[in-house]
């Protein structure tokens, strides 16, 4: 993204969150300030159990940070709002629901005419490479297919900026290159802003144009790279592997 | 003939014809290949090609519709042989101590106090986790309970040591750490491994062949052998050729 086209779409401001574990102070994230711009895709990576998902549910209003505050287009947010969508990285599928339904619901909750609801459902099914897929229930999908329900349900309510909590952290490595191959083309044809949290430094180099590499628990900022290899990006060229080096190295063991 | 016996001899682990149906269903397609003993065999292959099944073969929990699996000139006994398996998820025992759940395994054996001790001794040295001797699994992270089965698996001594994706999903981080780990272990402890795993990158770094798998019905696409030196480094071109070679042979998506 060129630099003059960067806009704020989202601002943290010493954001802490903290638990009482039996009768102890657990802190989880500790004081992260961090901007992120229009229609980026911004990659959040880190070591295992080191806080990432709760930064996650801290911008998308699940929970509330002790301390710290957020801002979207520099209006300040507490709580959940529409303009955030989520994907997790368990689907939360209705398994009674057809992909049809369940990628309509959110906007069957909002109470959006039929056929209305059902051209956008559409559109984004189609989108995510599902179309014949409409009628089918979630059992008869494979783990990929219902990932890719979970990306066309976020898309359907049209946030301005998507979360996606480790959303192949499920897949084989496998089906996990095809999945991100997927979601790059579906963002290059619908830009949002995305946030999405993994601990795969291969998947963060693949697709991030930063990455924002967390330290171990409590989270904290340790540093931002600006990953400007073309895409779509070869994780076996060598300059590829070097940033992944670079970051491995400079990243948390957390045994 | 005479050469063709000793040459068999060599062979820890023989996998002949192995063949499965499920009703119409043909998952397995007469696969053969051998293991040498103390030798690290991979197995990759795409998504959906009946890994599991393979391994569920080999460890005697669905039996053959043809073929065989012979260790040391016989057919595999699980009464006989000992056959280690490391799943994906970790299978420590919850309510035993991390000793205790090392001990379990070898106490079952009957085998005599002072060798478990040593083993049990060597196993946690080799892993570091002296300070977690009397902690309980629950009390330990994934990784950590994940390190504790793979040493009680190897510490068996087992003829043939099955492992099912053991790192599938941790981060690279960790599993640079962790593999490098299970090949201190495999060194020292000399057993013969079948590792199997869908990451390339994982198969390239620790195999010494690496077992190509093809799409149902399953069988030995090809066998690639990896002679590079070790530590080995993912960035070594060397490294990445066999990588790219492996990957074009599987690639579907």
């Amino acid at each position: 993204m060129p630099v003059d086209e960067k806009r704020v779409k989202l601002r943290l401001e010493n954001i802490s969150q903290s638990y009482v574990v039996n009768n102890k102070v657990f802190d989880a994230v500790s004081n992260i300030s961090l901007d992120v711009y229009d229609n980026e895709f911004l990659v959040i990576l880190g070591p295992g159990h080191c806080g990432k998902s709760v930064l996650l549910n801290i911008i998308g209003g699940l929970e509330k940070p002790v301390e710290g505050s957020k801002y979207l287009d520099g209006e300040k947010l507490t709580g959940s709002d529409k303009r955030i969508g989520m994907v997790f990285q368990k689907l939360a599928l209705m398994p009674w629901k057809t992909v049809m339904s369940n990628v309509e619901f959110g906007l069957q909750m909002a109470s959006v005419e039929k056929t209305k609801r059902r051209e956008i459902a559409q559109q984004y099914i189609d989108l995510v490479g599902l179309k014949g897929f409409e009628k089918s229930y979630p059992s008869q999908l494979s783990g990929g297919m219902k990932q890719r329900v979970g990306i066309a349900r976020a898309y359907t309510n049209n946030p301005e900026i998507l979360l996606m909590d480790e959303p192949f952290g499920q897949l084989d490595a496998q089906t996990r290159y095809a999945m991100q191959e997927e979601i790059q083309r579906v963002w290059y044809q619908q830009k949002r802003t995305i946030i999405f949290v993994t601990n795969n430094i291969e998947e963060a180099v693949y697709l991030g144009d930063r990455i924002v590499l967390l330290s171990k628990c409590p989270a904290s900022v340790k540093q931002i790279y600006n990953i400007d290899l073309p895409r779509p990006r070869d994780t076996i060229e060598p300059k590829f592997l070097a940033i992944r080096k670079e970051i491995s190295d400079n990243t948390d063991l957390a045994l | 003939m005479s050469d063709g016996k000793e040459l068999k001899e060599d062979y820890k682990v023989e996998v002949r014809n192995l063949t499965k149906y499920f009703g119409g269903l043909h998952v397995l397609n007469d696969i053969s290949f051998n293991i040498k003993k103390g030798e690290f065999v991979c197995v990759v292959g795409p998504t959906g090609c009946g890994k599991t099944t393979f391994l569920n073969l080999l460890s005697r929990i669905y039996m053959p519709s043809k073929g065989d699996l012979f260790i040391d000139g016989a057919s595999a006994d699980p009464r006989k042989h000992n056959l280690a398996f490391v799943f994906q998820e970790p299978s420590s025992i919850p309510w035993l101590t991390v000793e205790k759940n090392l001990r379990f395994g070898l106490e079952l054996k009957n085998l005599d106090k002072k060798i478990i001790d040593e083993r049990v001794e060597k196993i946690i040295t080799l892993l570091g986790l002296q300070q977690f001797r009397n902690s309980y699994p629950h009390q330990l992270s994934v990784s950590s309970e994940q390190r504790i089965i793979i040493g009680r698996a190897f510490a068996m001594n087992p003829d043939l040591l099955l492992m099912d994706e053991p790192y599938g999903q941790m981060d690279v981080k960790l599993r640079f750490y962790l593999e490098d780990e299970v090949i201190r272990l495999w060194k020292e402890w000399g057993s013969t491994v079948l590792f199997i795993t869908h990451n390339i990158e994982e198969a390239v770094y620790l195999a010494e062949r690496i077992l190509i798998m093809s799409n149902k019905p399953t069988t030995i696409k090809e066998e690639v052998v990896v002679d590079l030196p070790r530590p080995r480094d993912v960035a070594d071109p060397e490294f990445i050729k066999i990588r790219k070679y492996v990957t074009e042979q599987i690639k579907w998506w």
